[in-house]
């Protein structure tokens, strides 16, 4: 394991345990509002300022991160066993299965995927209590975002189809439920396990994208997003650099990904 | 030749069909939308009991999908694309005032992410620096890590043309292949013999490297289409710029049927007509190259 990714192992490792510990770290939570001091910079109370209705920035952090960290793993864990149903159970069927499965992943790729994104989310209800709103918020990611991971495991599943030992196993007479069970999905492990890691960051910088534009996550519960719709109220970069430390950790939490996926995408590739 | 005829009808063919299965599938979605059948005019006091029933009456055959769908191609087929029920105008009117600021934002964001990408990926294979090529990774991705929103966000704060956001959203994303593909094409043996025996640089480039790398540079480059629309989004609703990205983002919130319906198959169309269009044109390139 190179430094750098070592570096990134630690960073995440860190971030992750900081935003775990947020009851501890920030105990008077992320919806206390301190009215006496709203829109205040920085300082020992408040260590990265409070927000237009006083809410404790740091604290709307850490809270935000756990939130991001957390169902990110969980919207890239339903996107891959959707992959592996459809994709895998496509390539290992092959034929009119595999050209009809990749047709339906087709369609949604030809669609940009933060049109399809916008587009979902927005019909989905968006008067709806902030914890529901989390949740659909990134169950939809897991809902759309198994596509390209389908395509991937559909190719891979299509040549185990036809490798030696799988016609042998089904020369020497097993089921195919067995077979596709035993013998094909073992061996695309390796590439479920890379698209499950891959989806990580893609889905953390959609949420992003979702909360700036009005359709992630609801308030009061914090996310990377509402987090970075801050920025939308900025006059100038130096007028209050505490606004960016959001963007900043996002930034350091998908580079730390990224460092840490670098050979998990040559397996997914 | 006859293959490529065969390509391009098979390219033809599964273009309509995706077109009209995402049509049918926003179509879809909306009808399946909480609030569908809500229309606030009904809450007027001035309006009587009949103007109510007229108004629930001329919703009621979007009631079905496919009827909805159907009666929708019909008329599409007569160039009546309907009329936006949020903003009460033809859609048709809508897109064709919009259109012109969409195009040359991704005319002009794609030209500039394709230029620093070409730029950054042909001298980090030229120069075979480390230090050079950490830092054009390290800048590339960097962007790649920061929100498609939040670059939009800053064009705004720095007062940066939109078309600079697009260019910054893509440039990451086609700088990663384009950087593979020429190191890969300039570690080629015959590459590395025609530099060990002087050939200059320029002829190096356009007589080995292009014909190598250029079909799959141009299914990256109907790829990169596909994100400069996604990009187009947000870049638009956040600048404030009265283009088709921003028609979309106000579609979705109102739950537009027909605008939404219409700017789905647009863009599904212009993302299949770009990978269709490369993928074509790269094949006729490696023809010549065999």
């Amino acid at each position: 394991m190179s430094l750098w990714r070592k570096l990134a192992g630690v960073v995440l490792g860190l971030v992750l345990c900081a935003s775990v510990a947020a009851n501890w770290l920030a105990p008077a939570g992320y919806a206390r509002q301190y009215r006496e001091a709203t829109n205040a910079p920085p300082s020992r109370t408040h260590w990265l300022g409070t927000d237009e209705i006083g809410r404790d920035r740091f604290a709307r952090v850490l809270y935000g991160t756990r939130i991001s960290l957390l169902l990110a793993p969980a919207a890239a864990l339903l996107s891959t066993l959707m992959a592996a149903f459809v994709g895998g159970l496509a390539g290992y069927l092959g034929g009119a299965w595999a050209r009809m499965a990749m047709a339906v992943t087709d369609l949604f790729l030809s669609l940009p995927w933060l049109f399809l994104l916008i587009t979902a989310r927005a019909l989905m209800p968006l008067n709806v209590s902030p914890l529901v709103s989390v949740l659909v918020t990134f169950l939809l990611l897991g809902l759309l975002g198994w596509t390209t991971a389908a395509r991937v495991l559909c190719a891979t599943a299509g040549s185990l189809r036809t490798s030696d030992f799988v016609r042998q196993a089904r020369a020497a007479g097993l089921p195919g439920q067995r077979l596709f069970w035993v013998h094909v999905m073992p061996n695309v492990k390796p590439v479920l396990y890379a698209q499950f890691w891959i989806s990580i960051p893609v889905f953390i910088l959609s949420e992003a994208n979702l909360g700036i534009l009005g359709l992630g996550v609801a308030e009061p519960m914090p996310s990377w997003g509402s987090l970075l719709k801050e920025l939308e109220g900025l006059v100038s970069v130096g007028e209050e650099p505490w606004k960016f430390v959001p963007l900043i950790l996002l930034v350091v939490v998908v580079t730390s990904f990224q460092l840490l996926l670098s050979k998990q995408e040559e397996v997914a590739a | 030749m006859q293959s490529l005829r065969w390509k391009i009808a098979g390219h033809a063919l599964a273009l309509l069909a995706t077109v009209l299965l995402g049509g049918l599938l926003s179509a879809t979605l909306v009808r399946l939308a909480p609030g569908f059948d809500v229309d606030e005019r009904e809450l007027d006091p001035h309006l009587n009991a009949q103007s109510v029933q007229a108004l629930r009456d001329a919703r009621h055959q979007d009631h079905n999908v496919f009827r909805f769908y159907f009666s929708y191609m019909k008329r599409a087929a007569h160039g009546e694309l309907g009329t936006s029920l949020a903003l009460g105008q033809p859609v048709r009117t809508l897109l064709r005032d919009r259109a012109p600021l969409t195009l040359r934002l991704l005319v002009m964001g794609l030209g500039l992410a394709w230029m620093l990408t070409l730029t950054l990926a042909l001298s980090a294979a030229w120069l075979r620096l480390s230090v050079y090529d950490t830092l054009t990774t390290v800048v590339s991705g960097t962007f790649l890590c920061i929100p498609a929103a939040v670059l939009a966000l800053l064009s705004v704060l720095w007062n940066v043309p939109g078309s600079l956001a697009i260019a910054l959203i893509v440039f990451p994303h086609t700088y990663r292949y384009a950087r593979n593909l020429l190191v890969k094409a300039y570690s080629r043996p015959h590459i590395i013999t025609a530099r060990a025996k002087g050939l200059g640089e320029a002829r190096i480039l356009f007589w080995h490297v292009v014909p190598v790398v250029t079909p799959q540079l141009l299914a990256v480059a109907g790829v990169s289409v596909s994100m400069a629309i996604g990009a187009a989004i947000p870049v638009e609703a956040l600048c404030g710029l009265a283009g088709i990205g921003q028609l979309a983002w106000q579609a979705a919130l109102a739950r537009d049927l027909p605008l939404l319906v219409n700017i789905t198959i647009l863009v599904t169309l212009v993302t299949l007509l770009a990978n269709s269009g490369a993928d074509v044109i790269g094949c006729v390139a490696r023809r010549q190259e065999a």
